[in-house]
């Protein structure tokens, strides 16, 4: 079956010396490779316009009472008093913190691991030429700037009453944004823009999952695949199920906006609150479409540096596997205070805590898969360490969320915010950073500076934590999320925490320092830097690899 | 190990300072001012005890090793790849400490979801309408005129023009013009909705947070063991001034509800303030918290 699927690649193609024009391999590109960096080049971009609005939400925080953000409201309005643009301001707040939620899932997060790492590495890691549907992975990857566009531009034109841009959350609960909240074209231009990256990632998931059933090389079994495979798989399966159920709610969210439905309104007989089932029911799974593989790149940088193969493959296989299928069935635990009934309650308590289970396997065996080694301190493997410290962190605020009883006390306070940033802003981007120093010299060719990308970890992690750990006693003591204003017992911490956002700009800095560095005196690297415990495909072709690899297939034995 | 989990957990039993106000600098809840709270705060506490010991023990495990295993202290790597015991270990012990969890877990949330047992006759209801911004308390047993005692209560800005006098150190983005005011050691039974979008009514010290939802009527229950006063604040983004809705509660003693009601139902909202103003004054060793 591989043999079948190499054959149209290799009559449309140019040979592997075929100098291809600028245009034609960058923007008509089928190669996965390519598409593969451009994902990556989207993810650096929209990275940073989310990181710029996070920067205003920690600017704005930093003190008490509504004070920078005015500085960036109705310009151009002859006149304004600062008691108009304080007004503006609190409508702008709303808007940065939804549109920094959605940029840095939608199209940071997910672009870099999976179109990006999953792009360019699934194929070559089972040993195939290309993604099975070359063609559609090219128009799943520019859907994803046009989708970014409508984002941008529904953040520029009318919202609601108080002013332009969407500024109900990343959730977008109805009414809040219905025509109630939000009359104006904005939401209708969020919808439409989370409608495409949907379909960009649903037609991506549908090529990872024909590519990986089907191109896997002679005697690559499932259960020899690298785990990055299986993570990838899995991942590619929840797309498939969960996003269409957010695209059936956003289409009834459009209907009702638009053409006089009452899905979700009362006054129809609708529910509000089905809107919130539909959208947990996807954001759930959303969670760990971001953090497996994140578990994937990590199993695999673990096991490099610490010269040992991966302890219990088959249980982290089946633990992804199953923390994929419960993540199916926990996501009412989002809703704890909409006003559910006790008992079901009680089921989402039991089902969310299950998690643990299957999470504890995975943290316990990375640390076996060191134990007896030989570790290495190299660049990935710090992001890597970092990952699981910061992730059990997480994990474990996850367990006191868990609690329905104690959740009453948190929902909606900064101990969530904290918790799922330490999982996912220090969980999935560390392991976003691990991937990009692993791989960066096998994608480009060339070799970065190990002294400056250290740097850039330590002050990450520095920074990383002193953000999001005041944010849980902000949470315990009663600070709402959501907030531009606090109260004056919230001071302190949100000092801090805004002081932290200082390490992350620096390491930021240090990042694209490592990257011009490595450009401008391109040293070139070898096929395989990590040495002979590096046993994934990928560091059997040179680096770069060539444009077409695996001409023949190879044989795993 | 021990002594982090000690120090840590001393510093979140700081003393009150204050009932229902967050104070800056705390690590932990607010001071319990209810049976259901004090009933998080000791079942959180539980979990404190698992959760700290669990991640020094993964921060231990990785510290050994970095320490043990790095590539100067171990040139050669072992082989191994699978240990079935302890597999099976690390999988069992995780499910036990989790039913562990799970039977406190249960009791709290029946204890906060189930309506308490109590003769209906000593109820107060209390229906709170979220509003874009601000809050409407219905008095739903308290009749006048054929129509329940209802009133609105709107946040404080402070400085601005239209604020009832006497309030400008009352707590920013906290305090209310016009407070919802129950009895102390009272089940008080609150019923959410709102008129316009999603709103969610929230005491930190009462341990309740109830989202107010349009075309639905939810119903959460507090009984509040001290006298004083207690913020809250709107917990579900609603637009615009989301953080300038607050929820104030003022617990009074039966005998100060009965006389608040009293002047509530004579239709002067403005005797009713001054009233809350007065016992203000009178007792404020008991209502510290306004300062």
């Amino acid at each position: 079956m591989p043999m079948d699927a190499i054959t149209p690649a290799d009559e449309l193609h140019h040979e592997d010396d075929h100098k291809i024009g600028f245009i034609q391999r960058w923007f008509f590109s089928t190669n996965h490779k390519d598409i593969g960096t451009l994902y990556l080049i989207a993810a650096i971009i929209f990275g940073l316009v989310g990181t710029f609005l996070s920067g205003l939400i920690r600017m704005e925080l930093a003190a008490p009472e509504i004070g920078p953000l005015t500085h960036f409201v109705l310009w151009g309005v002859e006149g304004a008093t600062q008691a108009e643009k304080i007004e503006a301001a609190k409508h702008f707040y709303n808007t940065v913190i939804t549109y920094h939620g959605l940029i840095m899932i939608f199209f940071m997060v997910m672009p870099a691991l999976i179109g990006g790492f999953g792009n360019w590495f699934v194929p070559i890691m089972i040993g195939a030429p290309d993604m099975a549907f070359p063609r559609m992975n090219n128009i799943s990857f520019w859907l994803l700037p046009a989708a970014f566009l409508l984002a941008v531009v529904s953040m520029l034109v009318p919202g609601g009453p108080s002013g332009n841009g969407f500024g109900g959350g990343w959730v977008l609960y109805p009414p809040l944004s219905s025509t109630t909240g939000h009359p104006g074209p904005s939401m209708d231009l969020l919808i439409l823009s989370l409608h495409i990256a949907g379909i960009s990632s649903i037609l991506g998931a549908i090529n990872f999952i024909v590519t990986i059933l089907n191109m896997r090389a002679p005697g690559m079994t499932i259960h020899k695949m690298p785990l990055f495979v299986w993570a990838m798989l899995i991942t590619a399966f929840l797309l498939v199920l969960s996003l269409p159920v957010l695209a059936g709610a956003l289409t009834m969210l459009l209907t009702d906006r638009n053409f006089g439905t009452t899905f979700f309104d009362p006054a129809g007989g609708g529910d509000p609150i089905m809107f919130q089932h539909l959208f947990w029911f996807f954001g759930h799974p959303e969670v760990y479409i971001m953090i497996l593989p994140a578990f994937g790149i990590v199993s695999h940088i673990v096991s490099t540096f610490s010269k040992k193969p991966v302890f219990g493959y088959l249980g982290m296989a089946y633990a992804m596997a199953s923390i994929g299928f419960i993540g199916f069935v926990v996501w009412a635990h989002h809703m704890y205070t909409v006003g559910m009934n006790v008992d079901l309650k009680a089921y989402f308590v039991a089902a969310t805590m299950i998690i643990a289970v299957p999470t504890g396997i995975k943290i316990f065996s990375w640390i076996a898969t060191m134990w007896g080694g030989s570790i290495e301190f190299k660049v990935p493997m710090l992001w890597a360490i970092g990952f699981i410290f910061l992730f059990t962190v997480g994990g474990v605020t996850g367990v006191v969320l868990a609690n329905a009883g104690v959740d009453h006390a948190l929902h909606d306070t900064y101990y969530v915010v904290a918790h799922f940033h330490y999982v996912l802003s220090l969980g999935a981007v560390f392991a976003l950073f691990a991937g990009w120093f692993y791989w960066y010299e096998k994608m480009f060719g060339i070799k970065y500076n190990g002294f400056l990308a250290g740097i850039q970890f330590w002050l990450m992690f520095i920074g990383a934590n002193v953000v999001f750990f005041p944010q849980h006693f902000l949470g315990l003591q009663g600070m709402p999320r959501r907030y531009i204003d606090y109260a004056d017992g919230f001071v302190l911490w949100n000092q801090v925490s805004s002081f932290g956002y200082l390490f992350i700009l620096a390491s930021l800095f240090f990042f694209f320092a490592v990257v011009i560095e490595s450009v401008v005196r391109r040293r070139k690297a070898d096929a395989n830097p990590w040495g002979e415990y590096a046993t994934t495909l990928e560091w059997t072709l040179p680096s770069p690899p060539p444009f077409h690899q695996f001409n023949e297939l190879p044989k795993v034995k | 190990m021990r002594w982090i989990a000690v120090a840590l957990l001393s510093l979140l039993s700081l003393p009150a300072m204050a009932d229902g106000v967050p104070v800056d600098g705390a690590l932990g809840f607010q001071p319990a001012a209810s049976p259901l709270m004090e009933e998080i705060t000791s079942f959180h506490n539980i979990l404190l005890w698992i959760i700290i010991p669990v991640t020094i023990f993964v921060l231990a495990l990785l510290i050994i090793v970095v320490v043990k295993y790095n590539a100067k202290a171990n040139k050669v790597p072992s082989k191994f790849s699978h240990n079935t015991m302890i597999e099976i270990v690390w999988t069992l012990v995780p499910v036990i400490i989790l039913l562990f969890i799970a039977f406190f877990s249960f009791r709290l949330l029946y204890l906060g979801d189930v309506f308490p047992d109590v003769d209906e006759a000593e109820v107060v209801n209390v229906k709170a309408q979220g509003n874009q911004w601000n809050w409407t308390y219905t008095y739903t047993d308290v009749i006048v005129d054929d129509y329940p005692v209802e009133f609105v209560s709107n946040p404080i800005h402070r400085g601005l023009p239209g604020e009832p006098e006497g309030t400008a150190d009352a707590p920013r983005n906290l305090a209310v013009d016009l407070p919802m005011v129950v009895p102390v050691d009272t089940v008080v039974r609150v019923q959410t909705a709102a008129s316009d979008v999603i709103h969610s009514f929230a005491v930190p010290a009462f341990g309740i947070k109830t989202d107010a939802v349009p075309g639905r009527l939810n119903e959460l229950w507090f009984l509040a063991n001290e006298t004083g006063t207690f913020y809250g604040q709107c917990s579900e983004l609603c637009g615009k001034d989301h953080a300038f809705m607050p929820i104030e509660i003022r617990v009074v003693t039966q005998a100060q509800y009965e006389a608040w009601l009293e002047r509530v139902t004579g239709n002067s909202v403005e005797d009713a303030r001054q009233y809350l103003a007065e016992i203000t004054n009178e007792s404020p060793v008991q209502l510290a918290s306004v300062q």
